[in-house]
């Protein structure tokens, strides 16, 4: 066994001695993806951040087992539990350890419900724009020419406006409702995938098992998405990361403003600002658990998607 | 030269253009103007002859040539809702818009700045890492969120300073601004610096790493092998050679000022154009709705040709690039 062994040890699934014995004479042993999650883990921020944010994806989507109160079913709700504060006993019996809101809402209970909505909204757009930003910047890479000249021209024009005011113009248009906050926020965000995967599919394009491909006489779509597609994945997924923390916060600002959700789709954005108007009475707890819920989901996205980065890209490997 | 100032010109004016277009298509096709536009308690020959005075009878081409006619003259409809023409109602709020951005324009350099620097000279200690962990927070916290944690502590609990309107306003030089005025002050301090939060964090970062950059360059050995004080130093040479992105990156922030000062005018009650946006979009006030869209498109695409021929001058490979392209 050379020492030059291959650092995958897919080869050796099958034998488990061999692969004791790698790990005797200390090769690495890992498959890639083993060796990127321990890179991940080596930062206690980033593993504390990805635990917080898989407890709180789990609580929003298990938001109605583990809440006292489904806040949107009239029945439950009782107007004189209303603006209580923390820690307050509500009239059905169960203790409100955050208050409840100026409807009489427990806001433990429509924080989870409202935490459902906010990331749905990020988590649907972000993955819309993607499709469409990864298709357009792979098209634009491959085709080249004109083609790719006319998309990257929109592209750098889109991307010279912020993307709030993007997003704000769009709902200003449109008008108010979940549907069209994700399509604003598709239309506000598809560029920044369609520049990284355009920047990485340039570069593996002029590779040569892109021309061994081709040789192949594959068609171009398989070319496109079977090949070159899964070597820019990397970037796409961090820069996906980071996007939809920027979503679910464009989506909050928007929804305070009152020009994002309406009341019926009360994301914590729509919760904030419905504390809002108690806020100077110093009822500050409808406004800032809500608040903290969001912090705390943005800020745990973001710890990850550096994370990520940092372990992803390829000329930070030590 | 000349041909890149033109054509980078006939550029912007194509974006107005298609800015335009789907402006007037996002109104008038994704809306029902009539709906929008007349009094839902006129009768039916209410309706008919409403909708003959605004043309919405016309085909939308057409409909469209005459809403760019209006633009031409800035003539955008008047408001529904004050009746005043929408550019006038928008021009009226402007001044408190500028004067936002350019105190919180004013609060990221003089902020921003020293404690970059201090930063970038000394990486390792605990003061660099608070700081550098504050711009993180500053760019990863919603602006509306610091905004109403500012208005708790400062306005609700300490009580030190006003949370909402502008003050009282003053006339220097012919220009009437609340920054002249002790009271008007005290009202922008919350609202500028909550403004401001996102472009200090992104100035310290951009001083941080010139600084860190600068720092081991032949210039300032050379400058320091002179035996000049450690404050000529960093004051005159370093200085000099950082404050050259920084300068082009707040120039090109500065529209970004404007359109996010949407947020913190609906925070803190500050009566400018982005407040009016708002307002207009809740009451469905289109034509105040098309005038912003248009102004704020306007005023990104200037700022944008201005940076690109200022670039274009001082580095004459930005102009053979374009030509390539």
């Amino acid at each position: 066994m050379s020492s030059e062994a291959t650092p995958n040890i897919a080869g050796t699934d099958g034998d488990p001695q061999i692969a004791a014995e790698l790990a005797e004479t200390g090769l690495i042993v890992e498959t890639p993806f083993k060796r990127f999650v321990s890179e991940f883990l080596e930062s206690r921020v980033a593993m504390g951040a990805l635990l917080t944010l898989a407890a709180i994806v789990i609580a929003a989507i298990l938001a109605p087992l583990i809440t006292p109160q489904n806040p949107y079913d009239l029945g439950q709700v009782d107007i004189m539990d209303g603006r209580l504060p923390p820690g307050s006993e509500a009239f059905a019996e169960y203790t409100m350890w955050l208050g409840s809101d100026g409807a009489g809402r427990d806001l433990y209970s429509a924080i989870l419900y409202g935490l459902r909505i906010s990331l749905a909204v990020g988590v649907t757009s972000g993955i819309i724009a993607i499709a469409i930003g990864m298709s357009v910047g792979l098209l634009a890479a491959y085709v080249g020419g004109r083609v790719e000249a006319f998309i990257m021209r929109i592209v750098d024009l889109q991307l010279s406006f912020p993307a709030a005011l993007v997003a704000l113009m769009l709902v200003a248009l449109l008008g108010k409702g979940i549907d069209k906050i994700i399509l604003a926020l598709v239309v506000a965000q598809w560029a920044y995938y369609a520049r990284t995967v355009r920047g990485s599919a340039l570069v593996e394009r002029s590779k040569e098992y892109v021309e061994a491909a081709a040789s192949l006489g594959l068609s171009h779509a398989r070319i496109m998405f079977r090949h070159i597609l899964p070597n820019c994945l990397a970037p796409l997924i961090v820069v996906g990361t980071i996007q939809t923390a920027h979503a679910i916060a464009l989506e909050a600002t928007l929804s305070f403003l009152g020009v994002g959700l309406p009341q019926t789709e009360p994301s914590l954005g729509v919760l904030i600002a419905n504390g809002f108007e108690y806020m100077l009475s110093g009822k500050y707890w409808i406004s800032v658990f809500p608040g903290i819920a969001l912090l705390i989901t943005i800020v745990s996205i973001n710890l990850v998607g550096d994370q990520l980065r940092d372990v992803l890209n390829p000329r930070l490997k030590r | 030269m000349s041909e890149f100032m033109i054509r980078r010109f006939f550029q912007s004016a194509i974006v107005i253009l298609a800015m335009s277009a789907i402006v007037f298509f996002g109104v008038n096709v994704v809306g029902d103007p009539v709906d929008m536009l007349i009094n839902p308690e006129a009768d039916q020959a209410d309706i008919e002859a409403t909708i003959r005075a605004l043309g919405l009878d016309r085909p939308i081409g057409e409909q469209y040539l005459f809403f760019l006619k209006g633009i031409w003259v800035g003539d955008f409809g008047k408001s529904f809702i004050f009746g005043q023409p929408a550019l006038q109602l928008i021009l009226q709020r402007m001044p408190a818009t500028m004067e936002l951005a350019f105190a919180a324009l004013f609060l990221s350099i003089v902020i921003g700045i020293p404690l970059g620097l201090f930063a970038g000279l000394r990486p390792e200690s605990r003061a660099s890492k608070g700081i550098m962990a504050g711009s993180i927070m500053g760019f990863s916290l919603p602006t509306f969120w610091v905004g109403l944690m500012m208005i708790i502590i400062f306005a609700v609990e300490l009580g030190w300073l006003p949370s909402t309107g502008r003050g009282d306003t003053a006339t220097f030089l012919g220009i009437t601004s609340s920054l002249f005025t002790l009271d008007g002050l005290s009202h922008i301090c919350l609202p500028a610096f909550n403004l401001a939060l996102l472009k200090i964090s992104l100035v310290i970062r951009l001083t941080r790493a010139g600084t860190r950059e600068a720092v081991h360059q032949d210039y300032i050995k050379f400058a320091r092998a002179k035996g000049l004080s450690d404050r000529r130093i960093i004051g005159v040479h370093l200085l000099k050679n950082i404050l050259i992105p920084v300068v082009t990156v707040i120039g090109l922030e500065f529209g970004s000022l404007i359109a996010f000062s949407v947020v913190t005018e609906t925070i803190f009650a500050w009566p400018g154009m982005g407040k009016l946006l708002i307002e207009s979009i809740l009451v469905l006030d289109r034509p105040v709705i098309v005038a912003y869209l248009m102004i704020i498109v306007a005023l990104f695409v200037f700022i944008n040709l201005a940076v690109d021929i200022v670039y274009s001058l001082l580095d004459p490979r930005v102009r053979l690039r374009d030509q390539g392209a």
